[in-house]
C-alpha cells in the first residue's frame, strides 16, 4: 500500500515572467549550437565556427541573398498568418499547401490569359482577387462539411492538398511552354506583365509590405474584433459558444473562408511576386512548414515573423554549408533538425517544471 | 460466521481533498445473494464499490473476502479475488469484437485462440441465458448488448462477486427485465451480486437485501422482504437539517413562464423530457428536484434555446404578467431570444465548459453575452473591465487580477464570476443548475443570498438542486421530476423531505402537475 513517488514529477507552471521565458529560449539556442558544433566536428572535423559563419553567409551574405531570404520568409509568414484564425478556432487546417497552390494557379491563369490584354495594375488586382477566390473555395469545402456533418477537418484538408497538386500538374501540362519542357516557364518573361513592380528599386519590397500589412491586420482582427472574439470562444468550447448565442456553423465557415483567402493570396505573392511561374512545387511544402510557424508562435502573428525568418535562415544556411563544404545534404539537415529540436523542446520547460523526488519524501515513506 | 459472507467491508473511509466520500462505511454481502446499494447522488455508492474493485484504495478500514482480510490495490488484485465490476461507462474497445474485448489484457501469448474463447463465451451464455455473439464488433452493438458483454467479460475472468453500477440507467423496461432474469440465474448458480441503484422499485424487485448510504455514511441494511418504498425513502433522504436560509414570502408573484406540453428528445430519439406542464412566477424561487439525469438539464436548456423541443411544445414568456403580451421561446436560439429583449440568465451545471470560457480572463468572460452590443466591429473592453472589477469587489472573488484566466480560480470563485455576470445583466428570468455544487458553506450562502435578492427584485428564479434540505428551505415551490416526467409540484413551505424523496423515485403523482 506504499505509494511510490516517481523519480521525476512533471508539473504545470502557473506562468512565467516573459524575460525568464526568453532566457530559457536563449539557453536552448546556445545549447543547440554547442551540440551542433560537437556533431559537425565529430563527423567532419570542420571548424564549427566557420560552418556557422557559412550559414550566415548563405542567408545574409549579400544584399541579394538577404532579399531572397526575406522574400521566402514573407511567403512562409503569409501562410502562417492565414493559418492563425483557423488554428485559433481549433480547426486543424493542414490544407494550406493546396490553398496556396490553387491561389497560385488562379494567378497564373490570369497572367497567361489576360497578360496581353490588360495593364499590370489591373492584372495584379484581378490576380489577387482570383487567388483569394480559389483559396476560399479550397478552404470552404472542408469547412462546410465540418459545419454540416462534423467531418474530420484534418483528413479533409489534407486530402484537398492532393487534389490541388494533381490539378496543378494538369494545368502545367496544359500551359506547357515551350512544348515538351514539362514546365510553364517564366510567364510573360518579355513584358513582365502582371509581375510585382519594383518599389524604390527593390524587387521584393511589395511582397514584404503586403505580408506585413496582413500580419498586423490579422493580429488586430483576432485580438480586437467581435469576430475574433467569436473565434476564440468557438475554439475553446463549442458548448460555451452556443450558450452565448454564437452560431458555431457560421463562425467555422466564415473563419475558414478567411484562412483560405490569405493562403490563396500567398499563392498570388509566390507566383506574381516571386517565381513568376507555376508548378506543383510552387508551394514547396511551405503549407506544412507554416503549421510549425503558426504553432511555435502560439498563433501570435508578430512572433510568427521571427519564426518564419529563423526557419528560412536555417534552410538557406543548410543549403550553403552543403555546397561550400561539399557536405552531404543530410548533414546540413541534421544541423537544422538539432536547432529546431532544442528550440521546440525549450517550450516544454517554459510550460512545465520538473520536480525530482526529494529525499525528505523518501524518509517520510520509510518512516 | 465468516464463511457466510462473500465480502465484508468494515469502517472503510475515503476522502478526496477535504470531501469525505465514505466515512466508516460498513457493508456485507452474503454468498449467493443480490444486494442493492441504495443512496442519492453523491452518497458514496460508486466510491465504495470502486474500492472493492481496486480502482481506489481506502484511506482506512478493512476488506474481507471469503472471511480473509485482503488488500486490493488494483483491478488486477480484485479479479484475482474473483471480484468483477461493470461500470456505468463501459470500458470496451469499439473496433474490436466481443471475444477480443473479453480476452483483452488477459495473460497469454500473442496469438489468441479464437475458437477456445468463443466456446467458453458460448458456455457462459448458455448457462445464464446471455445473448452474445463473440464475433460481433462493439460499434455494432446496442447499449444493452454492450452491457451484457461487460458482464460476460467479468464472468469469463472468473468473477464470483459481481458489482453492477446503475446497470438499468441505460436500459429500456424490457431490457431491464432481461437483465434481472440473468441476474437471478447467476445468483442461483452461487454468484454474489451487488447492484448500485437509486430506483426503489428495482430494489424491491430484484434484491434480497438492501444497504443504504447517505452522505457517505452507512445508514443501515434490511431484508427487502421486510422493506417498503416509504421506509427506504426515509433511510435514503434522512431527517431534515435546519439550514437557516432566508425565505421571504413572495410579493405579488405573477406568471412569467408558461411551459406547456414540453417534450424533448435526444439525438438517439430517446425522450428526455416528457410532456411537462409548469408555470414559473416572477418574484419566487421555483425549485426543481430529481435524481440526476431525469430531465433537469433538458428543461433548462429548452427554455434557454439550447435544446430543440418536439413540435407542440411551448414555453411562453410573459414579461408583464399573465394577461400581457407573450413571446414563444421554443424554436429559438439564445441569440434570437436575447434580441427579442428576453433577459434570460442561465447558470449552467457545466460552469467552465458552458457558462464560461476556461482559458479566457475574467474580463474576456464578462463579454461573453454582451460582446455583440453596438455597431462597431470592434469589441468594447472598457465596460467588461469595469464589470469584472465590480464583481470581484462585490462578491469578494479571490483572484490575482481580473486578467487571470478563470480556469485558474477555485471552484467557488469561478461560480461567483459566473453568477455575478448573469445577475449583472438584470435578468427577468434566472435559471441555475446545481449552483452550489462543490462550493464551501460560505460561498453557498452567498449564492442563496444572491438568489433571494433576485427574487425580491421580481425575477423569476429557477433553482435546480440536489440537496433536498436546501430545496425545502430556499424555494417557494418545488417541481419534482422523475424519469423526464413531472411527478408533481409541492409547496416548499409545507412539503416534507420524504414526500419529495418519494416523488423523485416514484411516478404516481403524475397528474398533479401545473
Amino acid at each position: 500500500m506504499t505509494n511510490h513517488e516517481p523519480l521525476i514529477h512533471i508539473a504545470r507552471r502557473d506562468g512565467m515572467a516573459w524575460w525568464r521565458a526568453w532566457l530559457i529560449r536563449l539557453a536552448a539556442a546556445v545549447l543547440a549550437l554547442i551540440v551542433c558544433a560537437l556533431f559537425i566536428y565529430g563527423l567532419t572535423k570542420l571548424n564549427p565556427v566557420k560552418v556557422y559563419a557559412a550559414m550566415w553567409q548563405g542567408a545574409f551574405g549579400s544584399a541579394r541573398r538577404s532579399w531572397i531570404t526575406v522574400r521566402d520568409a514573407s511567403i512562409l509568414l503569409c501562410i502562417g498568418v492565414g493559418l492563425a484564425p483557423a488554428f485559433m478556432m481549433r480547426f486543424w487546417n493542414v490544407g494550406a499547401e493546396g490553398q496556396v497552390l490553387m491561389g497560385g494557379c488562379a494567378t497564373a491563369a490570369v497572367l497567361i490569359y489576360c497578360g496581353r490584354a490588360l495593364s499590370t495594375p489591373a492584372l495584379l488586382l484581378i490576380g489577387a482577387a482570383a487567388s483569394i477566390a480559389a483559396g476560399v473555395l479550397w478552404g470552404l469545402v472542408p469547412a462546410l462539411f465540418k459545419a454540416r456533418w462534423n467531418t474530420n477537418e484534418t483528413l479533409f484538408t489534407l486530402m484537398m492538398n492532393y487534389i490541388a497538386i494533381q490539378l496543378t500538374c494538369f494545368l502545367v501540362a496544359k500551359w506547357e511552354n515551350p512544348k515538351g519542357s514539362n514546365s510553364v516557364g517564366i510567364i510573360n518573361q518579355q513584358t513582365q506583365a502582371g509581375w510585382f513592380p519594383s518599389l524604390f528599386g527593390q524587387q521584393y519590397l511589395l511582397n514584404v509590405i503586403i505580408v506585413l500589412a496582413l500580419t498586423v491586420g490579422m493580429f488586430l482582427y483576432l485580438k480586437y474584433t467581435k469576430q475574433g472574439y467569436e473565434i476564440s470562444v468557438v475554439g475553446e468550447s463549442e458548448n460555451t459558444a452556443r450558450y452565448a448565442g454564437i452560431s458555431v456553423r457560421r463562425v467555422i465557415i466564415r473563419t475558414m473562408a478567411l484562412s483560405g483567402a490569405v493562403c490563396g493570396l500567398s499563392g498570388f505573392i509566390a507566383v506574381s511576386g516571386a517565381s513568376h511561374t507555376i508548378s506543383a512545387s510552387t508551394a514547396g511544402g511551405r503549407g506544412f512548414t507554416a503549421i510549425i510557424v503558426a504553432w511555435m508562435a502560439k498563433f501570435n502573428t508578430f512572433v510568427m515573423i521571427l519564426i518564419a525568418l529563423l526557419l528560412v535562415f536555417l534552410e538557406k544556411g543548410a543549403t550553403q554549408i552543403a555546397s561550400q563544404f561539399h557536405l552531404n545534404d543530410y548533414a546540413s539537415e541534421v544541423v537544422k533538425g538539432i536547432i529546431l529540436f532544442f528550440l521546440l523542446g525549450s517550450e516544454f520547460f517554459i510550460q512545465y517544471r520538473l520536480r525530482f523526488r526529494s529525499h525528505t519524501h523518501q524518509k517520510e515513506a520509510e518512516a | 460466521m465468516a464463511e457466510e459472507f462473500a465480502v465484508r467491508m468494515v469502517n472503510v473511509t475515503k476522502t478526496f481533498g477535504h470531501v469525505m466520500a465514505n466515512n466508516k462505511v460498513y457493508l456485507e454481502l452474503r454468498k449467493g445473494e443480490i444486494l442493492s446499494l441504495l443512496g442519492e447522488n453523491g452518497s458514496g455508492k460508486t466510491t465504495l464499490m470502486n474500492m472493492l474493485s481496486g480502482i481506489y484504495f481506502p484511506d482506512e478500514g478493512q476488506i474481507f473476502v471469503g472471511g480473509r482480510e485482503v488488500t486490493i490495490a488494483s483491478p488486477h488484485d480484485a479479479y484475482a479475488l474473483g471480484i468483477g465490476m461493470v461500470h456505468q461507462h463501459f470500458k470496451l474497445v469499439d473496433v474490436l469484437t466481443a471475444a477480443e474485448n473479453i480476452v483483452l489484457g488477459l495473460p497469454g501469448g500473442v496469438v489468441v485462440d479464437r475458437k477456445a474463447v468463443a466456446k467458453k463465451v458460448r458456455d457462459i451464455c448458455s448457462r445464464y441465458g446471455f445473448d452474445v455473439d463473440p464475433d460481433k464488433k462493439v460499434y455494432d452493438m446496442s447499449v444493452s448488448e454492450k452491457q451484457t458483454l461487460e458482464i460476460v467479460k467479468t464472468l469469463y475472468r472468473g468473477a464470483e462477486i459481481l458489482i453492477l453500477d446503475e446497470p438499468t440507467a441505460v436500459l429500456t423496461p424490457q431490457e431491464t427485465e432481461k437483465l434481472f432474469a440473468v441476474m437471478r440465474n447467476m445468483r442461483d448458480d452461487g454468484k454474489s451480486i451487488i447492484i448500485i441503484t437509486h430506483k426503489l422499485n428495482e430494489v424491491l424487485a430484484i434484491s434480497d437485501r438492501v444497504t443504504v448510504l447517505r452522505h457517505g455514511e452507512y445508514i443501515g441494511d434490511m431484508d427487502t422482504s421486510k422493506a417498503d418504498a416509504r421506509a427506504l425513502t426515509d433511510m435514503m433522504v434522512g431527517r431534515t437539517v435546519t439550514l437557516n436560509i432566508q425565505r421571504d414570502q413572495p410579493v405579488s408573484p405573477q406568471r412569467r413562464l408558461e411551459i406547456r406540453n414540453l417534450t424533448v428528445k435526444d439525438k438517439e430519439g430517446v425522450v428526455r423530457l416528457d410532456d411537462i406542464n409548469l408555470d414559473v412566477y416572477a418574484g419566487e424561487i421555483l425549485g426543481v428536484a430529481g435524481i440526476s439525469g431525469c430531465g433537469q438539464k433538458e428543461l433548462l436548456e429548452a427554455i434557454a434555446g439550447l435544446q430543440s423541443a418536439v413540435s407542440g411544445s411551448s414555453v411562453k414568456y410573459r414579461p408583464t404578467g399573465p394577461d400581457g403580451p407573450a413571446e414563444e421561446l421554443v424554436g429559438q436560439n439564445p441569440r434570437t431570444i436575447a434580441e427579442k429583449g428576453v433577459r434570460l440568465a442561465f447558470v449552467p451545471e457545466d460552469r467552465l465548459g458552458m457558462g464560461l470560457v476556461a482559458s479566457m480572463t475574467l474580463v474576456g468572460n464578462m463579454m461573453l453575452k454582451q460582446y455583440r452590443a453596438g455597431k462597431s466591429p470592434l469589441v468594447d473592453r472598457r465596460h467588461p473591465h469595469e464589470l469584472a472589477e465590480q464583481i470581484v469587489r462585490q462578491l469578494e472573488v479571490v483572484t490575482p487580477s481580473i486578467d487571470t484566466p478563470v480556469r485558474k480560480l477555485s471552484g467557488g470563485n469561478v461560480q461567483k464570476v459566473l453568477v455575478g455576470r448573469e445577475i449583472a445583466a438584470h435578468p427577468t428570468v434566472l435559471m441555475s443548475a446545481y449552483a452550489v455544487r462543490g462550493l464551501d458553506i460560505n460561498t453557498s450562502y452567498t449564492i442563496y443570498r444572491l438568489l433571494n435578492e433576485q427574487k425580491k427584485a421580481g425575477v423569476a428564479v429557477i433553482y435546480v438542486g440536489e440537496d433536498l434540505d436546501v430545496l425545502l428551505q430556499l424555494c417557494d415551490r418545488i417541481a419534482v421530476l422523475c424519469g423526464g416526467r413531472l411527478s408533481g409540484v409541492l409547496d416548499g413551505r409545507t412539503a416534507t423531505k420524504e414526500q419529495v424523496g418519494y416523488m423523485m423515485t416514484t411516478l404516481e403523482h403524475k397528474e398533479a402537475g401545473i
